[in-house]
C-alpha cells in the first residue's frame, strides 16, 4: 500500500489540500497532513516531516507532495534518516495529490506509478 | 590531551561568538529577507542558533567532529526555512572531516565537503544569488591559501572571510534563480543575498573567535597535526 504525505508551509493548507484529495480517495489510502515551522510559523519542519513518515511508515511506502523550496529541502533531509521506502514527487501539491490518491487506490499501486501520476498534474491544462 | 581540551574550548567560543552575532544582526538579516525573502531568515538562524548553544552543553566532553555534528543537528531541527536542511545538513555532512581534530588539513576538507553537500542539496551554482556565492570564493580561498601559498591557517581564513565579504557583494546585481528571491523575478535584483550575509556573519564570528585563541594559547601551533611535520611551514 501506498501512503501519501502532504507538506506545505502552512498546516491550514496541508490539511485542506488532504481534504480535498481524500474525497477522490478511500478509506485505505492513508494521507497526512503536515505543515508550519518548527516555532509553529509558516515554514517546514524535518522533526515533523520525520514523525509523519514514521506514521506513514506502516503503509510500506510513502509519496511526498511538496510545495515551496524550503519543504523540498526539508523533506529531504527527513528522506536521509528514513528507513522506508518513500519518494518526493515533482508535481504541484494540490493536484499532484489528488492524481497520487487516485492512483493508490488501485490494488497495482506502486511507489513508483503513484510518482507518476502524481507528476502528470505538471502537464494538466486547467482553462 | 590538553591539546584536544583547548582545540574543544576554542570550538564552544567560536559557537557562542557565532551565536551572539547572528542575535545581533537579526534585525539586518530580517531586512535583508523582508526585500526578496519571507522575512523570517533573522529569526530562524537566531533561535537556530540558541539552541545550538543548548544543545552543546551535552557535548562538553566530546570529540569535536561530535560537537560540530550536534549543530548541525539541531540547526535542522530549530531553524525550518531552507536555511536548517542547507546549513545544517552541510555541517553534520561535513562534521566526518573532523575526526582527527582541527588542522589546516582537515579545516579544508570540512570546507570542501561543506560546499559539496550544500551544492547538492540545494541545487544552487554561483550566480544564483545565494549562500553558494559567499562559500564557494571563502572555501576556495582558504584551500589555495593553505594549499598552493602555505599560508598559517588563520591568516588563511582571514582571507577567506574577505572572498566571502566581496561573494557577498557580488550577489547585489543579481537576479535570483533558487529559492524564495527567485519567485520575484527581476525584482530580486539590487538586493543582498540574506543566506550569502548570514554565511558572512558566520565566518567572520569563527575568524574573530580564531584571533582571539590565537592570542591566548598559540592555536596556530595547536592547529597543526602532529602527523605533518611543522618544519618549514611557515617559510
Amino acid at each position: 500500500m501506498v501512503g501519501i504525505l502532504v507538506v506545505s508551509h502552512s498546516l491550514k493548507a496541508a490539511e485542506g489540500i488532504c481534504e480535498i484529495a481524500a474525497q477522490m480517495g478511500n478509506a485505505d489510502v492513508p494521507i497526512v497532513p503536515v505543515g508550519g515551522g518548527p516555532d509553529g510559523s509558516i515554514g517546514t519542519s524535518v522533526n515533523d516531516i520525520s514523525a509523519a513518515l514514521d506514521e506513514l511508515g506502516d503503509a510500506d511506502t510513502v509519496v511526498i507532495l511538496v510545495d515551496l523550496g524550503s519543504a523540498v529541502l526539508n523533506a529531504e533531509t527527513a528522506l536521509d534518516q528514513f528507513e522506508g521506502e518513500a519518494a518526493i514527487a515533482d508535481a504541484p501539491i494540490l493536484e499532484g495529490a489528488l492524481n497520487a490518491t487516485i492512483e493508490a487506490t488501485s490494488s497495482k499501486a506502486t511507489l513508483e506509478s503513484v510518482v507518476s501520476s502524481a507528476e502528470e498534474a505538471s502537464e494538466l491544462s486547467k482553462v | 590531551m590538553e591539546k584536544t581540551d583547548r582545540q574543544r574550548e576554542a570550538v564552544f567560543a567560536a559557537i557562542e561568538n557565532v551565536a551572539a552575532r547572528l542575535a545581533e544582526a537579526k534585525p539586518y538579516l530580517t531586512e535583508l529577507d523582508s526585500a526578496i525573502g519571507d522575512a523570517d531568515h533573522g529569526s530562524n538562524m537566531d533561535r537556530g542558533f540558541e539552541t545550538v548553544v543548548e544543545k552543546i552543553e551535552e557535548e562538553r566532553d566530546s570529540d569535536i567532529d561530535d560537537i560540530i555534528k550536534a549543530v548541525g543537528v539541531a540547526l535542522i531541527s530549530e531553524v525550518g526555512g531552507a536555511a536548517g536542511p542547507l546549513y545544517g545538513g552541510s555541517i553534520m555532512h561535513a562534521s566526518d572531516q573532523l575526526s582527527e581534530g582541527l588542522t589546516p588539513e582537515s579545516t579544508v576538507a570540512f570546507g570542501e565537503a561543506y560546499l559539496e553537500k550544500l551544492t547538492d542539496r540545494g541545487g544552487a551554482s554561483v550566480g544564483d544569488k545565494t549562500m553558494v556565492d559567499a562559500v564557494t570564493p571563502a572555501v576556495h580561498t582558504y584551500k589555495k591559501s593553505i594549499e598552493n601559498d602555505d599560508l598559517p591557517a588563520q591568516e588563511a581564513l582571514a582571507k577567506a572571510v574577505d572572498a566571502a565579504r566581496r561573494g557577498v557583494e557580488f550577489t547585489v546585481p543579481l537576479r535570483a534563480n533558487k529559492g524564495r528571491a527567485s519567485y520575484l523575478g527581476w525584482r530580486s535584483v539590487g538586493h543582498k543575498d540574506p543566506g550569502a550575509a548570514s554565511t558572512l556573519l558566520i565566518l567572520e564570528a569563527i575568524l574573530e573567535s580564531a584571533e582571539d585563541s590565537l592570542d591566548e594559547s598559540d592555536l596556530e601551533q595547536d592547529a597543526t597535526s602532529p602527523t605533518i611535520p611543522d618544519e618549514g611551514k611557515e617559510e
